[in-house]
């Protein structure tokens, strides 16, 4: 147990992904401590969204080993050792992670306050009234108390990204991951997300595992950045380290496109 | 002899009428099968499991690329062989209902296609099970689009309700069969078959229009 609490809450065990002959990743290693805030950079096609999306299960892996909370989450235990994970072992697992996606991925037939029960009184077995409660203090906390019956089509881009933050909340996740979360958005609605998720970091005992290209955001918020080139972490450290003095020379020539970008 | 006899047509008319009872029940009950089975195939045909998809695939194909008056046949004459005795009526609305379930299977399964990847994905994001993810966020909306195309086979299951005459269910065309070989007379009953068949398609497609547009603001642009 004195493992499981003090040990990594995510851990890449030589993981790789593979779509036919293109691999993406490349035996990655990764360690996230509790309550660590990591982002991951890095040019497009490196494999940083796949990182999530394996640790989502939405994608396979073909090789390696993802443990969450000090349990393997591709794997399960049998016969003393490790066979692929069952869909039950999955959903089990899974519970542990929360993810927002960088096109929201709302139920458009639902409100914003159904999107946020769902999952809860389906999954978590909540009793309905709680449920709503619950979810109710997720729609203030992101600013949207006074929109809890509309629907994704009556909200903004950054609204809608704000109800599906608070969505992935109510599932009481150990582990948020966010996809480019403000990719999909009109810059002057880019400040209001990014907002919550600094309270979010501030205010909550999550883990935060987030691909951006936000350099400012990742730079101010973070713990720790990973650069990613290649389907490898290129170079890590903190985002002083990362950004003021990056020792890669590929590290270097990223953020000089990116910075120049704006 | 009179081209048209008005007052043989008010004598057939109320055994007509009776008839076109059994052939509206028939259409309802075919439809209900067709609806619920077509469903059924099209997210049995969509399943990763290949001993699941590709017999359900084949079983479409198979009762698609069949004609309907075998079906009907077969389930009528050829089950009796087997056990299988089902009346004339239920025997029809069976095969009718398979026969246009393979139908709606492939309606369906255009509805259910057009959900965008993100919808799948954030339902395994929340971890909902299999059976969640397609009663809350993936039939309610792969229906509304296809309610047209269902509503066309529904007509369609409607006008193929006359092939039941082959099994002697007393439906409309059998009892406008009966009518006329007894009274030597067929262009009334006959006519007045095709009157009802015209005038009730009518009504069925202007029922389908106004649902569409129920479902068009209640489901697919919600709040609006």
């Amino acid at each position: 147990m004195s493992d499981k609490a003090n040990g990594p809450v995510v851990r890449f065990e030589k993981v790789t992904k593979r779509y036919g002959a293109l691999t993406v990743l490349d035996a990655l290693d990764l360690e996230i401590a509790p309550n660590e805030k990591v982002s991951i950079i890095g040019p497009s096609g490196s494999g940083k969204t796949t990182v999530l999306r394996m640790l989502m299960t939405l994608e396979r892996i073909n090789d390696g080993v993802i443990h969450v909370d000090g349990e393997p989450l591709t794997h399960m235990q049998k016969g003393g050792g490790l066979v692929p994970a069952d869909e039950r072992h999955l959903r089990r697992v899974r519970g542990k992670i929360g993810m927002v996606f960088q096109h929201f991925n709302l139920f458009p037939h639902m409100s914003a306050l159904k999107n946020c029960i769902e999952a809860p009184v389906n999954v978590l077995d909540l009793p309905r009234k709680e449920a709503e409660a619950r979810a109710a203090e997720l729609l203030d906390m992101v600013g949207l108390g006074d929109k809890k019956g509309h629907f994704p089509s009556q909200l903004s881009g950054g609204q809608q990204q704000r109800v599906a933050i608070a969505r992935a909340l109510a599932m009481r996740p150990k582990v948020m991951l966010f996809d480019e979360v403000t990719s999909a958005l009109d810059p002057e609605l880019v400040g209001e997300v990014l907002n919550v998720i600094r309270r979010l970091g501030t205010e909550h005992n999550l883990t935060m595992l987030m691909v951006t290209h936000q350099m400012g955001f990742a730079r101010e918020f973070s713990d720790r950045v990973c650069f990613f080139y290649g389907g490898r972490i290129c170079e890590q450290g903190t985002p002083d380290e990362l950004f003021g003095s990056p020792r890669q020379e590929r590290t270097k020539q990223f953020l000089s496109a990116v910075l120049e970008a704006g | 002899m009179k081209f048209w006899d008005w007052g043989y047509t008010l004598e057939i008319l109320p055994a007509l009428l009776r008839a076109s009872i059994v052939t509206i029940e028939a259409t309802i009950l075919g439809f209900v099968i067709a609806a619920t089975l077509g469903l059924a195939l099209a997210i049995l045909r969509m399943s990763q499991n290949r001993w699941v998809s590709v017999p359900t695939a084949a079983f479409v194909e198979f009762i698609r690329s069949t004609p309907i008056l075998i079906q009907i046949f077969f389930i009528f004459f050829v089950f009796p062989e087997f056990g299988i005795v089902l009346p004339a009526f239920a025997a029809g609305v069976l095969a009718i209902g398979v026969h246009y379930a393979t139908y709606c299977s492939e309606v369906y399964r255009a509805g259910l296609e057009n959900i965008p990847k993100g919808q799948w994905e954030a339902s395994t994001a929340l971890n909902l099970s299999p059976y969640v993810t397609f009663r809350d966020v993936i039939i309610p909306q792969a229906i509304p689009p296809v309610v047209p195309a269902l509503g066309n086979y529904f007509v369609a299951l409607f006008k193929e309700t006359p092939l039941l005459s082959a099994i002697a269910v007393l439906e409309l065309m059998q009892t406008a069969k009966i009518l006329g070989s007894e009274n030597f007379r067929y262009i009334e009953p006959i006519t007045l078959v095709g009157v009802f068949f015209l005038i009730m398609s009518l009504a069925a497609a202007w029922l389908i229009r106004r649902l569409e547009s129920l479902l068009d603001r209640s489901l697919r642009n919600p709040g609006r």
